[in-house]
Order: C-alpha cells, then sequence, then structure tokens
C-alpha cells in the first residue's frame, strides 16, 4: 500500500518529468518494444520504428493518463475507472504487459534523473505502478 | 543455446567493461531488498535492514552484492554456455539456500534499473534490449536445475 511517503516521492518525481512528459512517454514504448517484442502484437496498425507520431502520440496519452493516476492517488480506482473499463472490455491487454510497461518507464526515469532515482524513490515509483496496474486489471472478469 | 546476435554480445560486453561491480553489486542488492521488502527473508544474519538507510550502510550487504554481481561476471565472460557456467549454483539455491528462483527476475529488473541511473543516455534502449535477455538467460540458467 502506498504510504503518505511514497505518495510524496512519486508526485515529486513526476514533477521532475513534467514538460519532458512526451518524450518520457515515447522513450518508454520505444524501450518496451525493443526489451519485449510481445508487446508489438497489441500495436500491429502502428509504425513503430523510432520517432514515430503514432509512438510519440500514444506515449503521450500514457503519461498523461499516469499523471492523472498521480494527482489522485488516494483514488486511484475512480480516478482510472474508465480506464480501467477501456482495458477490460475493448484493449483487453494481458495483465503481465503492465509490468513490463512499468519496467520501461523507471528505466526512463533512472536514465532522467540518474542518482537522483534513489531507492526510495524507486520502491515507491514500483509500488505506485503496481497499485495503477491492479486498478487497471480490476475488471478483467 | 541461447542465440546471441553479435551486437547484443557488444552491447553487454561493453557495458560490463565499464560497470564497478562493487558499487553496482551493492547497489543492485540493496535496491532488491528496498524495493521488494519480502527478498529480506534469505538475509536473516545481515542484522539491521529495517530502513532504506539501514540496507543501503550495512557491510553484510555490500559484501554480498559484490559476491553476486561478480558471479554475474562469469556469465558474460561465458555467453554461449552460461547454464553450464551456472549447473553448480544453480544446485545451490535450490538445495542449499532454498530460494525461488522469481527472485532472480526481481534482481535482473533491479540490476537494469541500476545500469540505468549510472549510465543514463548510454543506455539505450538497444542496451537495454540486450540485457533484459541477459538477465532473463542468468535467471533461467540459475533455476535450471531446481528440481
Amino acid at each position: 500500500m502506498l504510504t503518505a511517503e511514497d505518495k510524496k516521492l512519486v508526485q515529486q518525481v513526476w514533477e521532475k518529468v513534467s514538460g519532458h512528459q512526451e518524450d518520457v512517454g515515447a522513450e518508454t514504448l520505444e524501450r518496451m518494444f525493443a526489451a519485449y517484442p510481445s508487446t508489438k502484437t497489441y500495436f500491429p496498425h502502428f509504425d513503430l520504428h523510432h520517432g514515430s507520431d503514432q509512438i510519440r502520440g500514444h506515449g503521450k496519452k500514457v503519461v498523461a493518463a499516469l499523471g492523472t493516476a498521480v494527482k489522485n492517488l488516494d483514488n486511484l480506482s475512480q480516478a482510472l475507472s474508465e480506464l480501467s473499463n477501456l482495458h477490460a472490455y475493448n484493449l483487453r491487454v494481458d495483465p503481465v504487459n503492465f509490468k513490463l510497461l512499468a519496467q520501461c518507464l523507471q528505466v526512463v526515469l533512472a536514465v532522467h534523473l540518474g542518482k537522483d532515482y534513489t531507492p526510495q524513490i524507486h520502491s515507491a515509483v514500483d509500488k505506485f505502478m503496481s497499485a495503477v496496474a491492479s486498478v487497471l486489471a480490476e475488471k478483467y472478469r | 543455446m541461447v542465440n546471441w546476435t553479435a551486437e547484443e554480445k557488444q552491447l553487454i560486453t561493453s557495458t560490463w567493461g565499464k560497470v564497478n561491480v562493487t558499487d553496482c553489486g551493492a547497489e543492485a542488492l540493496a535496491r532488491l531488498l528496498i524495493v521488494y521488502p519480502w527478498t529480506q527473508r534469505f538475509f536473516a544474519s545481515f542484522g539491521n535492514l529495517s530502513s532504506p538507510t539501514a540496507v543501503i550502510g550495512n557491510p553484510m550487504v555490500r559484501a554480498h552484492g559484490k559476491k553476486v554481481l561478480t558471479s554475474f561476471g562469469e556469465a558474460v565472460k561465458n555467453l554461449d554456455n552460461i547454464k553450464k557456467c551456472f549447473a553448480q549454483l544453480s544446485k545451490l539455491h535450490c538445495d542449499k539456500l532454498h530460494v525461488d528462483p522469481e527472485n532472480f527476475r526481481l534482481l535482473g529488473d533491479i540490476l537494469i534499473i541500476v545500469l540505468a541511473s549510472n549510465f543514463r543516455k548510454d543506455f539505450t534502449p538497444a542496451c537495454q534490449a540486450a540485457w533484459q535477455k541477459m538477465v532473463r538467460v542468468v535467471a533461467h540458467a540459475l533455476a535450471h536445475e531446481y528440481h
């Protein structure tokens, strides 16, 4: 469960990347497609080349949604309810992939923040992404 | 037999060449114990692990982290033979240490984040992809002799 300290740290980190959100999103997806090729199966309709507009656009969407989550850490389930429906009934992305995305987001944050990506922040972000994944998979069955 | 492309081998060995095994090992193990506190179950004899600061400063964590990463280095030197290279270690982790192989995957992912925070832009997507494969192969090899 996210402690008050975790929430503070997640908000701090998010502040540090505000302004680079589109880059963070695009890079996260690019890394995910490179490291975990099976994730590409959800995007047969996308141009997956480096710098593709579709990747940038989708990355921006994903990061914006995470931003919403960061602003609503006390009621994730409610704040992400629509997204939760979308994933359960339309997208039906297998939940193992949430962990893969989370790993790549953490790598991007670590690349971006270097030493500032402390173990405490790493822990808080890992817990946050885990909580988001839970909410997204909530209505699957 | 794992199929490594020439590029993957190059990315893995060149990154490894820049790794400070002592510091990186200590950091990876510390983060494992902090981010996934249940992994502390294997380290009851390590003394104070009660806070992130305690874990990071714990000399036994540092020493053990170095030991673990030094072993990892053996895999880097034997990319075409990792299963064989780790057969004994695998038996040890199963028969004596009783470590759930899931922990190898957790540590592998943490190592990647440590590499990312140290090498930053140099830890390119291609580099990460090669390393995600590497940690997956190592975890698999360590689990291979389990019964």
